[in-house]
């Protein structure tokens, strides 16, 4: 039951995605009708031209006539044939674009705990996949449904018009066919759902295998991985084998009921005929309509296959669609140019409920202080940064910039105020001016270069083949360093009120992270800065150090404090020193 | 043409399934036989089953022949079901096997590629071929397989049957059909790099998906959420209107095909016309003519459609064989002298370049290591370091020069197998995959059991959270979100470590570590007698190996130990105070 509702609102969703463009609608129907109708006459004025062929007396100027009439039918029917084709194509193109673009927008919009938990893979099959086979099963649909519904009216009105007593039985018997469709369809369907699955699957480890190629190669896993592939690749054949034979029976069972149609046609045409209730020449056109009825029930049982396809993938992309966005903040007051004074106060938080991580914890920073948070390897330093950032919400509490909420902000007007460097560098792949200019996009070229030469990328980047318009793949050419030099002038260029350097130089040397550290000192000058770092050399300068252990702050206070303390902090100190 | 080299490769793939792709459309043609044959049964019944005319009526109809021949055509009728039956399962088990075999290749072939040449092509473009282009290619042999034979049979099988009965037809038959053999090659001809492109619009609109998940968190903290959006519009975009326009191109086909056998059918009745005029054909004849060449238009209409998806799918194929004919870029040597000398291993002029004419990434290179030594290479950012111990695995070719491990020059094929089991490289970037601590880990050895496991854990330092994440079977989020950098790193190097490796990589592999932490895991390496390469921006890390190469902009600045290199390297001192004050290592900088 339920089932039959969601594809009900995947079909209503569709139509209503389709109808964004009801010119190229009604184009496609009335075209469809000159060009069905056109090629309806066609054999009329043929037969027409073929009672002119007397043996011995052929009537030349009838036949001319008759001719000039076909070229006249055959011209309407190819250019609005082809007409229709475009709005067919226009339709169907248009509408997966505009999928496409909603499921893209959606990416934005979700929070990252949906992006962090999902097989990026499955949805990158889902946006590039299943909308192409959605696009496939949509054209095909357009293209034949209307020209195959509308052929079965014309003959159907032909045939009336000739033997009302055939044409009702003809009629009568269409269901038969129409029944043999869907029960075929109905049963595919889960085969296509498997289908669509089993890709999402495949797409996704080969996504990660690929980007992983590198530890795969140091691991010489290789033949792993290709078992793993094999497994799943040999699920999707069998669910394709399945989804394509299945479906590609629609076509052979009505053909096979549309055959008897035909005998029941001609027996009861042949019997009326002997009875002398008919002609031969009535019968010899009744068996060419019927076939001409039937053809295009053949038709669209194909494209109802196909459809049930395009639909299944639809349903995918909808429901990736559908997924909760993060609450909308459009109405919400922006954050002007932040004075930096960010507080905590009393935050609870965690990834999962059944694991508890920040509890209680509060931290007051006033403008332009240097806060260093220290702590050992998942003692919650990172996730500090995604409460500040809002890249998470907290559970309890709140985190406030210059006083205010930053739940009653924008997003992107807090982010705005922050500068941020992760040491997982991700660059895009597009030139290095793209991504340098990612900070501050109408820059000027003379910024640039001033932001990468403090940055102490300048050097290298002029090195490389084509200097900054060098195109960055993915990996690779670059070192971990020199990508981490990139996203610091990133930070340079953009100037942000606030920064969060989370282990920004990691894979810096300590010579070049010397040589930069004058332009970091000039860029924290009068701007809160968190910093998150193991170098302790960029700990000791800080106004207030952090001690992080499981989510909470054990000790807090400046280096020199600290120290005398004689706590965690001396103990970490002592352990890289002494 | 492209058409022919593309399919050259893929029809290999067709070998395994010869026994389906020769059924398929086999039965298909028996289908077509019995549909051509009804129009001879209802011959029949009209001229046996009615018997003669008699005053408007038949009253010498054959009752109960017209039943058996109705019996007959419902006979044709259930076969023609079962043949086509048959037909659309041998089609349908080709196609998805073909299919899946080129995508299990097309899988292997990625994987033996370098990763500097993945880079090169994009991982975007590579996954669409394994899923977009092989799903299209897939649709396309299907189809072809049920229509290609059968379509021509019915054309040449009707052109024949004209010959039989009017021979001079032959020509308007022959002149129609040939002219549009030309009009469906030129289509195909000018469709073909069309689509090929509209797919590589659809590369972009992958890459823009792709990196706007895994970059996520960056996009968001610049605010590009809007750009980004407008950026894959745009590619999208571009994506719609190339495949609108070849869309509009490839649609000419069908009404094309049309009005070119309806001008046909007007040659052949005014040729007929002619004939019937001079008493040379009867009336009936033209009738059966001009049926025979109504049948060859349902027919090549058909054609006309199945050409559109086969030229989609031949396009789609050409990018397939793109990727499964490109030569993985290692080079191997045979047979290489095996030379006797005292070094494990051993870099003699090394130098390297990954593009010609660039700046070498490495220059003129020697040093020597033994057995069972640590060895630490240290340098600026971009100095060369990982360049310099990624060629000891053979991951890249040397320009100049050569390594050897044991003698052996690491080119050698015959090395190959060794390097693949004894060397363990831990990469800068630390990578885990999507499943549990146990599995991850048993990617350096399979067998291995768990007290090797938190053997490798304790070495490691990792054994303390993996506890506390649950032990061995704490799930492993995709790319290993769900633990912090360092705690990757840890599990990164557990993973080299449970392979029990002769050769030990570490490429900066304990920059997120604490000084603590990275000074526990030295001292536990200390312990094994791997030999170890430690890549390090730290002198702390490196200072107390057998043998330190300093690396300045990809040449050797000096190599010895570290109270040579006080002495000696101005470089290797200059890294040494950035991080110490004094000699002794007591404030920092």
């Amino acid at each position: 039951m339920k089932k039959a509702t969601n594809k009900r609102t995947t079909l209503s969703r569709v139509l209503s995605y389709v109808g964004k463009y009801p010119f190229s609608l009604v184009g496609s129907v009335l075209c469809s009708l000159f060009s069905v109708a056109a090629t309806l006459f066609i054999p009329v004025f043929f037969g027409d031209a073929i009672d002119c062929i007397v043996e011995g007396n052929v009537d030349f100027n009838g036949l001319f006539i008759q001719f000039l009439s076909v070229a006249v039918a055959t011209g309407v029917a190819a250019v609005a044939g082809w007409l229709a084709s475009l709005c067919n194509n226009r339709i169907s193109c248009n509408v997966v674009r505009d999928l496409r673009k909603d499921a893209f927008a959606k990416i934005g919009a979700l929070p990252l705990k949906y992006i962090d938990s999902h097989a990026h893979g499955d949805i990158v099959s889902r946006v590039v996949a299943d909308a192409d086979q959605f696009s496939e099963g949509l054209l095909m649909g357009f293209t034949q449904f209307f020209t195959g519904a509308l052929t079965i009216l014309g003959t159907l009105a032909f045939m009336l018009l000739t033997n009302i007593k055939i044409g009702v039985a003809v009629i009568a018997l269409t269901p038969l066919s129409l029944l043999v469709a869907r029960f075929v369809a109905s049963h595919t369907h889960k085969f296509f759902v498997e289908q669509t699955q089993a890709r999402g699957e495949q797409t996704a480890f080969a996504e990660e295998a690929i980007s992983g190629l590198k530890t795969t190669k140091a691991f010489a896993h290789e033949r792993e991985n290709e078992e793993t592939f094999e497994r799943l690749n040999a699920r999707l054949e069998k669910a394709s084998l399945n989804a394509t034979f299945y479906s590609s029976l629609v076509n052979p069972s009505t053909r096979f009921i549309n055959n008897l149609v035909y005998v029941a046609v001609a027996l009861i045409g042949a019997l009326d005929v002997a009875r002398g209730a008919f002609t031969v020449g009535g019968l010899t056109k009744f068996l060419s309509y019927s076939n001409q009825y039937t053809k295009p029930f053949n038709e669209i049982s194909g494209v109802v296959a196909e459809l049930k396809g395009a639909f299944v993938c639809a349903a995918r992309i909808f429901e990736f669609i559908d997924e909760q966005e993060e609450a909308s903040d459009t109405l919400l007051p922006a954050l002007g140019n932040a004075n930096g004074n960010v507080s905590l106060d009393n935050v609870r938080f965690s990834y999962t409920p059944a694991q508890k991580l920040m509890e209680d914890f509060s931290l007051s920073v006033s403008c332009g202080k240097r806060v260093a948070i220290v702590g050992k390897t998942g003692s919650g330093k990172t996730t500090l940064i995604n409460l500040l950032m809002r890249f998470y919400d907290v559970d309890g509490g709140q985190v406030c910039v210059d006083g205010v909420d930053v739940r009653q902000i924008t997003r992107r007007s807090l982010r705005k105020n922050y500068g941020m460097v992760l040491q997982e560098t991700w660059l895009k792949y597009g030139t290095v001016r793209e991504n340098i200019k990612l900070g501050r996009e109408d820059a000027t070229d003379e910024e640039m270069y001033a932001a990468a030469k403090a940055a102490h990328a300048h050097g290298f980047i002029k090195r490389l083949e084509k200097g900054y318009d060098t195109l960055l793949a993915e990996s690779g050419m670059l070192s971990e360093g020199q990508r981490q030099l990139l996203c610091i002038a990133r930070i340079m260029l953009a100037l942000p009120p606030m920064l969060i350097l989370d282990e920004a130089t990691s894979s810096i040397d300590t010579r070049t992270e010397r040589k930069i550290s004058d332009a970091f000192e000039y860029l924290m000058q009068g701007r809160t800065t968190f910093i998150v770092a193991h170098r302790l050399s960029t700990i000791v300068n800080a106004d207030v150090i952090l001690v992080m252990e499981k989510g909470r702050v054990v000790e807090q206070g400046t280096h020199a404090e600290l120290l005398a303390k004689g706590g965690a902090y001396a103990e970490l100190y002592n352990g890289q020193f002494g | 043409m492209c058409y022919n080299n593309a399919m050259k490769k893929l029809l290999a793939y067709f070998k395994p399934y010869k026994k389906q792709s020769l059924l398929g459309p086999l039965f298909k043609l028996l289908e077509a036989t019995f549909e051509l044959l009804v129009p001879f049964v209802v011959g029949l019944i009209v001229d046996k089953g009615l018997g003669a005319r008699v005053d408007g009526g038949y009253p010498n109809a054959d009752v109960p022949f017209i039943l058996a021949m109705c019996g007959v055509l419902a006979a044709f009728g259930l076969f023609g079901f079962l043949f086509s039956v048959i037909a659309q399962y041998f089609a349908a088990r080709a196609a998805t096997g073909v299919s899946a075999d080129i995508r299990l290749d097309l899988f292997k072939k990625i994987q033996s590629l370098s990763e500097r040449d993945v880079d090169r092509l994009g991982t975007a473009t590579l996954l669409t071929r394994m899923t977009g282009d092989i799903d299209r290619f897939q649709s396309g042999v299907n189809l072809a397989l049920r229509l290609f034979l059968r379509s021509p049979f019915i054309v040449f099988g009707a052109m024949f049957t004209a010959f039989l009965i009017d021979p001079s037809s032959l020509g308007a038959f022959a002149l129609t059909i040939g002219v549009l053999a030309l009009v469906v090659y030129a289509v195909m001809f000018a469709c073909m790099p069309l689509y090929k492109r509209a797919q590589e619009n659809l590369d972009l609109v992958l890459l823009s998906t792709r990196e706007n998940l895994s970059g996520a968190r960056v996009l968001r903290a610049f605010c590009r959420e809007d750009s980004e959006r407008e950026l894959f519009e745009r590619r999208n975009g571009a994506l719609t209107e190339r495949r609108k326009f070849v869309g509009a191109l490839a649609a000419i086909t069908s009404p094309l095909t049309c009005a070119l056998v309806n001008g046909g059918i007007i040659l052949l009745l005014y040729t007929g016309a002619l004939r019937v005029d001079g008493g040379a054909l009867s009336q009936g004849s033209v009738i059966a003519l001009y049926n025979l060449m109504g049948q060859i238009l349902i027919e090549l209409v058909k054609l006309a459609n199945l050409i559109v998806t086969v030229t989609k799918a031949a396009a789609c194929g050409g990018r397939i064989e793109a990727v499964l004919n490109r030569q993985p870029s290692l080079q191997y040597k045979e047979n290489t002298p095996k030379e006797p000398s005292g070094a494990f291993i051993r870099f003699d002029n090394v130098s390297l370049r990954y593009t010609d004419g660039a700046e070498p990434a490495l220059e003129n290179v020697s040093f020597a290591v033994s057995r069972g030594q640590t060895v630490g290479i240290i340098g600026g950012t971009g100095a060369g370091k990982s360049s310099l111990v990624n060629l000891i695995p053979h991951f890249y070719d040397v320009s100049e020069g050569q390594v050897c491990v044991d003698g052996v020059n690491v080119q050698d094929r015959e090395l190959q197998d060794y390097l693949r089991e004894k060397v363990a490289i831990v990469p800068q970037k630390a990578v885990l995959f999507k499943g549990t601590v146990r599995e991850n880990l048993l990617w350096g050895k399979k067998t291995a059991t768990d007290d090797e496991l938190w053997l490798a854990l304790q070495r490691a330092q990792a054994a303390e959270f993996v506890q506390e994440k649950g032990g061995l079977d704490a799930p492993v989020e995709q790319g290993g979100k769900n633990f912090s950098g360092g705690q990757k790193q840890r599990l990164t190097v557990a993973r080299a470590l449970v392979r029990e490796p002769e050769i030990l990589i570490l490429d900066d592999s304990s920059s997120a570590l604490d000084y603590a932490t990275d000074a526990a895991l030295r001292a536990a390496l200390a312990t094994l007698d791997t030999t170890t390469f430690i890549v390090s921006q730290r002198a702390s890390s490196v200072r107390n190996a057998h043998i330190i190469v300093t690396l300045d902009d990809g040449k050797t600045a000096g190599i010895g130990t570290h109270e040579e290199l006080m002495q000696s390297c101005e470089v290797y001192r200059e890294i040494y105070f950035s991080q110490y004050q004094d000699g002794k290592g007591g404030a920092r900088a």
